[in-house]
């Protein structure tokens, strides 16, 4: 494969969890192309979608989480119709996903060089653990993490730290893909930023595709090279970094930048957007956005907006598409 | 000349750690957390004072020792220039009339068995401002102002039948009802929904010009910091490093950890994506501080003697002080 | 049955519907238990027109006749009619484990909110004492206490009453302990509340809804325990109609083939206890304060 070239295809994925009052519908017909090589920013609220949709990538959703349509095509196997055995040997060592608490994510009753040595023999059957951990001491040395701390346990590091044997774990196999949902929101200003360096560097070191999460647009504005914005469940817009930032074209998307302190910037006021976001389960007819939306249209009540292509963006708005 | 609202000399908390039976037998040392190590600032009547810091900075346990919310192991707390320190608990709690504070989880700091109304109304009570209907009266007139509406409709709601960021109102309401002079607001939109604080943002500032308003504004963000405050201190492992007007200190941070704290600031615009590295390493533990300056196993600066001499705070003109020796000259 | 009373009912059925879809088997459960306490308590409130003779007529009827007739559980040895003692006997156990359970929870709860509140001397002391009752077998304690007390309903409620002080206090005392901590809590003080306020308006409120449920199983064990009581003779006269008091009387007669003075006692014994767990069951489920969260 070249970068360049498609990796992860997603199209038309419903996502959706049946509760006792009724059915969220956590994602409505997301489509989304990765290109090898990139880092897509995955933006947008609480309750937006994007930590469905990258727990879905893998199937990691928790009942009653399912899957209810659509295709999520890695080098065109489709991963939502695998069978179980051909997933279990695509999570980790094709794709894989690091979290955002990383103190949960570790088992405290094993020692970091035994989380290195279940991936590792996990994946390959024939593996000794001695070779496993030579393997997992090469991993902390990129790191830049002492060799010796394979015998710590999680309890006894700090959370930035944990967080770098998060990723360590979630490389060890040379994946292709990275998915990070919210990895440093748990962590403070200087290590996430330290931590953003290092995602950088091991980009480019292990020739990584990654969907970063979050809903820091300061964190996707240093690292992304495209960023999908979510609301609702639906993708708003979809630009490279740049172009979002400088030239946003969904009203939502405009609304969340004008929100935000910038520290570059001279602020007199902060934008605020009216209402809150959407009932998941009853979600308002037509465009999701629009009961907040400063330009609603009699259309953007009615029906959905279908995805338009402007600037090298793609928006899911309205305004953007002639009416038929 | 405005007068010191609120000051503090010589801040200082230090809590036991907790050992077990056995080691508290065997160790006669004992450890502590040192939260808060000497800290000492003026508030003006009026202003915004942002406490930055990350985690183990202090920040948090400064601000409820302000506000008397623990009991300080030294140091004292000055409200109108009276000494709070030695108040009884009832003296404090007529004093909580006029001193408020906003939490970080709105959903938290509100009881799930009481009524936004009776919550918000609960203050005017306990201080004898108002009872029966007109309690009624200036809780709903207080919950318009903050955005709450229809207010007799949500009077009667609970904190779990509401939105996150209306309970937030809710908190700034009960915070606001007594007519206080001075707000503690601890991360107030740490946990709210990136579209929700700027509302937050922008109702704390409104009512800070409608009820003349003093604020300790407690963060780890210096971006929120740069819209609402006006005045700044950086804390680092309990100590302040930096104090002054937060124009001054953004045009000219002193201290090496200013610096790197604004530098390592997340941009939303890929124009300002930094390019030089981040000082490696992380907080030490505040059980066991590094001697001398608590930065200095991390500061591209140093120089032997911070190892050996923790640094006071020095004027570098325009009120603008730095804990540094190095670069304060 | 006409429009109007259709749609009279309507909406009480949409209501029972409704809990039923939500909370699932508990509300039936929860629906069962209260029906059943409802019999019974009216059993108590209207006994002199549901019982056909006076209870303690003993010339109702033959002596140890057989359920049948004008005798629907039969006679006993006194010639006194079963079925009327069991109807205002009802008046005694639930007078008796009611008003325990209230005494109990009274005092268990006040103990337990200032023990966990107060800390330090005061929460040891008050735990110390608190676990040696807790520590003792709950009969053989009542049975102590009674015989202390001497006969007489108030003196037996009493018995009953101080076993279970220690299980609320245990339990409001941990939660108390839990609350404290809150968030919540730490506001309540910032707004200048003193201890007596957070305790009385932050605290009880959130600790209540556990102890309704310890409540309703509470009255269930203070059921079996006031039957056991007067089983084993102590505590109340003869002079009083009891369930207990019957089944040991009758239990003479077993052998003889004679089961209607031990079975009827003991079965409803046995009924009132279990609708009140079953009432217990089902409100634990609906007032779980987890199912209040969005």
């Amino acid at each position: 494969m070249n970068p360049g070239d498609t990796i992860l295809s997603i199209q038309d994925l419903h996502v959706e969890f049946p509760i006792n009052i009724g059915t969220v519908r956590a994602v409505q017909g997301v489509s989304l192309e990765l290109k090898m090589g990139e880092v897509m920013g995955l933006v947008g609220e609480s309750g937006c979608g994007k930590s469905t949709l990258g727990f879905s990538i893998l199937r990691l959703l928790r009942p009653p989480g399912r899957i209810s349509g659509g295709k999520i095509l890695y080098r065109d196997r489709d991963i939502a119709a695998m069978d179980r055995r051909e997933l279990l040997a695509l999570r980790g060592s094709k794709i894989a996903m690091i979290f955002q608490d990383p103190l949960t994510s570790l088992n405290p009753l094993y020692s970091i060089g035994d989380h290195f040595v279940e991936t590792l023999k996990t994946h390959e059957k024939g593996l000794g653990r001695k070779d496993a951990l030579v393997l997992a001491e090469r991993m902390l040395e990129s790191l830049g993490i002492a060799k010796d701390r394979l015998h710590e346990y999680p309890h006894q590091m700090s959370g930035g730290m944990r967080q770098r044997i998060m990723i360590g774990l979630a490389l060890i196999m040379n994946p292709d893909l990275l998915i990070a949902d919210e990895p440093t929101t748990a962590l403070d200003v200087i290590v996430e930023a330290q931590f953003l360096d290092l995602l950088n560097d091991l980009k480019n070191r292990f020739n990584l595709t990654i969907i970063l999460i979050t809903h820091n647009l300061g964190n996707v504005a240093q690292l992304a090279d495209r960023i999908t914005v979510m609301y609702g469940g639906a993708i708003a817009e979809v630009a490279p970094a740049g172009s979002l930032f400088h030239d946003p074209l969904h009203p939502y998307t405009r609304g969340l930048l004008a929100s935000i302190p910038n520290i570059r910037l001279d602020q007199p006021k902060l934008m605020t957007m009216p209402g809150s976001p959407p009932d998941l389960v009853d979600p308002p007819a037509g465009c999701v956005f629009h009961p907040r939306c400063p330009h609603t249209m009699d259309i953007c009540r009615k029906e959905r907006p279908p995805i338009a292509a402007r600037n090298g963006h793609l928006v899911n708005c309205w305004l953007y598409k002639e009416r038929p | 000349m405005t007068e010191d609202l609120i000051r503090v000399e010589n801040l200082t908390m230090h809590f036991p750690l907790q050992k077990g039976f056995m080691a508290n037998l065997f160790t006669r040392e004992k450890k502590f957390v040192r939260a808060v190590d000497g800290v000492s600032f003026a508030i003006r009547k009026g202003e915004v004072l942002g406490l930055v810091g990350e985690s183990g900075s202090g920040k948090t346990t400064t601000g409820r020792l302000i506000l008397r919310l623990l009991k300080q192991t030294s140091g004292e707390v000055f409200y109108r220039s009276k000494s709070i320190t030695a108040y009884s608990s009832g003296e404090m709690e007529c004093l909580r009339e006029k001193m408020q504070v906003i939490f970080q989880d709105p959903y938290a700091s509100l009881s799930p068995r009481m009524s936004i109304g009776d919550a918000i109304s609960h203050p005017l009570r306990i201080h004898g401002v108002a009872d029966g209907t007109k309690a009624r009266e200036l809780t709903l007139a207080m919950m318009e102002k903050v955005g709450l509406s229809p207010a007799s409709f949500l009077y009667r709601k609970y904190p779990h039948q509401v939105s996150g960021g209306q309970r937030q109102r809710v908190v700034i309401a009960r915070a606001l009802v007594t007519n206080p002079d001075f707000v503690v607001a601890d991360e107030p939109i740490a946990m709210a929904d990136v579209s929700v604080r700027s509302m937050i943002l922008e109702l704390m500032v409104k009512l800070k010009e409608e009820f003349d308003l003093t604020y300790l504004f407690i963060t780890h963000d210096l971006a929120t910091c740069k819209y609402i405050c006006d005045h700044l201190a950086i804390m680092y492992l309990g100590k302040i490093v930096e104090i002054g007007p937060l124009q001054e200190i953004f045009r000219n941070p002193v201290h090496p950890y200013t610096a790197t704290l604004l530098d390592a600031v997340p941009v939303p615009d890929p124009k300002f994506r930094r390019t030089h590295p981040m000082p490696k390493g992380e907080i030490p533990s505040p059980i066991n501080p590094p001697s001398g300056c608590s930065f200095h196993p991390r500061c591209a600066y140093a120089e032997p003697a911070c190892s050996l001499t923790v640094p006071e705070l020095v004027d570098v003109g325009m009120e603008h002080r730095v804990a540094c020796p190095v670069k304060a000259r | 049955m006409n429009y109007s009373m259709a749609r009279g009912l309507a909406r009480p059925i949409r209501f029972f519907a409704g809990m039923g879809r939500k909370y699932g088997v508990e509300w039936w459960i929860l629906c069962v238990g209260a029906l059943i306490i409802i019999a019974i308590l009216a059993m108590a409130f209207f006994s002199p027109f549901i019982a056909p003779f006076d209870p303690y007529r003993q010339d109702a009827g033959p002596q140890l006749a057989a359920p049948g007739g004008p005798y629907l559980m039969g006679t006993d040895n006194l010639q006194r009619d079963v079925w009327s003692r069991i109807v205002f006997g009802s008046q005694t156990i639930l007078r008796v484990s009611v008003l325990a359970a209230v005494i109990s929870s009274f005092f268990g709860i006040l103990l337990g909110l200032i023990s966990g509140y107060a800390g330090g001397a005061v929460d040891r002391s008050l735990s110390l004492v608190m676990d040696a009752v807790y520590v003792f077998p709950g009969l053989i304690l009542a049975i102590a206490l009674a015989a202390m007390f001497g006969p007489g309903v108030l003196n037996i409620t009493f018995a009953v009453a101080v076993i279970y002080i220690p299980t609320y206090f245990r339990l409001v005392r941990g939660q108390t302990l839990a609350i404290k901590q809150e968030l919540y809590v730490e506001a309540a003080r910032a707004i200048g509340a003193g201890s007596f306020t957070i305790l009385g308006k932050y605290i009880f409120p959130n600790v209540i809804a556990t102890t309704v449920v310890v409540f309703t199983l509470n009255v269930a064990d203070a059921i079996m325990i006031e039957a056991a009581l007067t089983y084993l003779g102590l505590g109340l006269p003869p002079s009083i109609v009891d369930w207990g008091m019957d089944l040991a009387m009758g239990k003479k007669y077993l052998p003889s083939g004679v089961w209607w003075l031990v079975t009827f006692p003991g079965m409803m014994i046995s009924l009132l206890a279990l609708g009140f767990t079953m009432l217990g069951e089902g409100l634990a489920e609906i007032l779980n304060p987890r199912l209040l969260e969005r």
